[in-house]
């Protein structure tokens, strides 16, 4: 088992804070009417991702959801061709066509994110199966809430995963919540991670809020998956600081459940977590005001880009010019 | 002799899909096929399309799965997006249904969504069609369901050379492919291609007979149909020219219109049910394109809009015959 550095805790720390402003700033745009988009906060998510994207490379393949701003960041994609697609932008990762919920940036490795829940885990096998067949060491990690779990698609995915032993993780960001409704409303067995026993998969259950657990899983699933050792069920447990959508106010949460979250919240968890490892305060705002100018940089070159021509609407719906 | 044991000179219907599937895996390593029974060892597919691939090139490029459709197409499009080459065989047409949100909300739209940045070169090949009792949930033609979702191509051939070049066309195209097997038609004979790498362009129909007064439009086993229905209306002095579509969606306007702008007289002709269907959107296109040139009303010939029933007078009865195209046309205005 391994545990994060100083130095990796620290990266985890910058990339969490800039998840967290850009979420912030996208909020605010939302509030002023500046933004025209669904829009899911991934706030309380932030350091399962951001610990994940430190140990994969560009060459290795992500897949998230709708709720996927944190794993874009984490997983390489540029801020302000990130920030820029989910305003509907020319300048945008996929040229404004796709928005927040389906943004792709290959270069990073960042190939689907897809709006249709659990949709991914058999996108991603495909991804891996790839890998696999061309005998390369790229892992594949595909993002899904607890709600995933329900669907027909995630069953059908771990079996064939499972089956072809497929170097990929299946990283369950498990927020309690289904859209609006409770885990345990929705989900007749304890964890996620134990449908895997129905799969013979390797399942495990950590604390994703804690980057040294987080961190020893992950490290553990993603080195088992490129050594050939077939695919992990890794559930990490979190909580989701925000409604399911923007405008969502969450009044389906008991008042103590977020009261208690908020309390734990892992961010500010990793501020303090960083000083007693020895960082000084000196040395966090400046890491905090470097992630300012960054959102910054990116929120402006994002509002400052044009919407795409209408000629770009029929482009790209087939790859031959023949057809459009 | 090929080494599959076919006659190079005359091969089915079930054998040029293999002959196609064959070839494309020699050419490029990144073919492979998936799908459910498809290795020698399962017998080599339900309708041994392709039996003898997984001896020849090996169980890792052809794939047996288990009976999860969405965990197949998801599976190809993702290996697809990485510069695979997926060939994958959804036994049934009927099991798209299960099948629909990787095949409309994912292979359709990712190109689009990631603004070209990725592509789903797969193919999916599948088997369909009524006329021999196979029912409601084993018949169904579907094709209008993918034709009606931007960025998808649909794809029938009317021959087995045709059925050569355009799976292959199908294989190594850069978009997602859904080509359609009519499995009543996979013991039809007839010549192979004469050259196994000749592709036939997707988009393009094909005249497949000329003609004078009426353009009979169709795909898949309707081509051999308004053939058929053409040789008798040329006894009555009719001469009826014959389009082969081919690529179902997107599909060829320009060579549809050049025809009927001649004839003026169109029918358009095809085995799934009549409402909502292609024929709609064909029919509509020529009244929209050439109204005031054409001699009557498009027609369509088409199965009944019932479920495909079972017993054989029933089936009989809901799908179209060689006579309904002869009547269709015979009852239009001979000005």
């Amino acid at each position: 088992m391994t545990l994060p550095t100083t130095d990796a805790l620290k990266g985890i720390y910058q990339t969490s804070m800039i998840i967290r402003r850009t979420d912030e700033r996208l909020l605010s745009m939302l509030a002023a009417g500046q933004a025209r988009m669904t829009y899911y906060s991934p706030r309380g998510q932030e350091v399962i991702s951001a610990t994940v994207g430190a140990l994969l490379s560009d060459d290795d393949y992500v897949v998230t959801i709708y709720r996927g701003l944190h794993d874009h960041i984490s997983a390489g994609t540029p801020l302000g061709p990130l920030v820029a697609e989910f305003l509907g932008k020319a300048s945008g990762t996929c040229s404004g066509k796709g928005g927040p919920m389906h943004v792709t940036y290959p270069e990073a490795g960042m190939m689907v994110t897809t709006g249709i829940v659990g949709s991914g885990l058999p996108i991603a096998n495909g991804l891996a199966l790839a890998a696999q067949m061309r005998g390369e060491d790229r892992v594949t990690v595909c993002n899904f809430g607890d709600g995933a779990s329900n669907i027909g698609a995630f069953h059908e995915a771990l079996t064939l995963a499972s089956l072809w032993k497929l170097p990929i993780v299946f990283l369950c960001q498990n927020n309690l919540y289904s859209e609006h409704t409770a885990y345990e409303l929705h989900s007749p067995v304890d964890s996620v991670a134990s449908r895997g026993a129905a799969y013979a998969m390797r399942s495990v259950t950590v604390n994703g809020n804690d980057p040294d657990e987080m961190w020893a899983a992950a490290d553990e699933a993603i080195r088992h998956a490129r050594e050939g050792g077939g695919p992990t069920l890794l559930e990490a447990m979190t909580f989701r600081l925000r409604g399911h959508t923007y405008g969502d106010g969450g009044s389906y949460i008991p008042k103590n459940q977020m009261a208690d979250a908020v309390e734990a919240d892992p961010v500010p968890g990793l501020r303090a977590r960083l000083l007693r490892e020895g960082l000084s305060e000196a040395d966090i705002v400046d890491l905090e005001s470097e992630v300012d100018r960054v959102v910054n940089d990116a929120l402006q070159f994002a509002i400052d880009s044009e919407e795409p021509d209408i000629s770009e609407l029929r482009t790209d719906v087939y790859s031959s010019e023949v057809f459009a | 002799m090929t080494n599959d044991g076919t006659k190079s000179s005359n091969i089915t219907m079930m054998e040029a899909s293999r002959m196609a599937l064959r070839n494309a895996m020699s050419l490029d390593e990144s073919v492979f096929c998936l799908g459910e029974d498809i290795g020698d060892e399962q017998g080599g597919g339900v309708f041994k399309v392709t039996k003898g691939l997984s001896t020849e090139f090996g169980d890792a490029r052809v794939r047996t799965t288990p009976i999860a459709e969405q965990a197949i197409i998801g599976a190809a499009i993702g290996a697809s997006l990485v510069g695979m080459r997926p060939v994958a065989e959804l036994m049934l047409m009927n099991f798209f249904a299960v099948a629909m949100d990787q095949i409309v909300n994912h292979a359709a739209k990712l190109r689009y969504m990631s603004g070209g940045q990725t592509n789903v070169p797969i193919t999916i090949r599948t088997a369909t069609g009524a006329g021999r009792g196979t029912g409601a949930q084993h018949s169904d033609m579907l094709e209008a369901w993918f034709a009606h979702t931007p960025g998808l191509k649909v794809v029938m051939a009317s021959s087995p050379a045709e059925t050569v070049g355009l799976l292959q066309s199908c294989i190594f195209d850069d978009d997602p492919c859904i080509f359609i097997e009519k499995k009543e038609r996979y013991s039809l004979r007839g010549p192979a291609p004469v050259d196994v790498n000749t592709r036939i362009p997707l988009g393009k129909a094909n005249i497949a007979r000329a003609g004078a007064d009426v353009t009979l439009i169709g795909y898949g086993g309707a081509v051999s149909d308004c053939v058929a229905a053409a040789e008798q209306l040329s006894s009555d002095g009719i001469s009826a020219e014959v389009i082969d579509l081919r690529t179902i969606a997107p599909w060829d306007e320009k060579t549809v219109l050049e025809s009927v702008a001649r004839t003026s007289r169109a029918v358009v002709v095809h085995e799934a049910v009549r409402g909502f269907g292609t024929g709609a959107e064909i029919s509509s296109r020529i009244h929209e394109e050439l109204f005031a040139d054409l001699s009557g009303p498009v027609l369509r010939v088409a199965s009944k809009d019932t479920p495909v029933p079972f017993a054989a007078s029933l089936e009989q009865a809901y799908l179209y015959s060689i006579e309904d195209i002869v009547a269709s046309v015979q009852s239009m205005p001979q000005s």
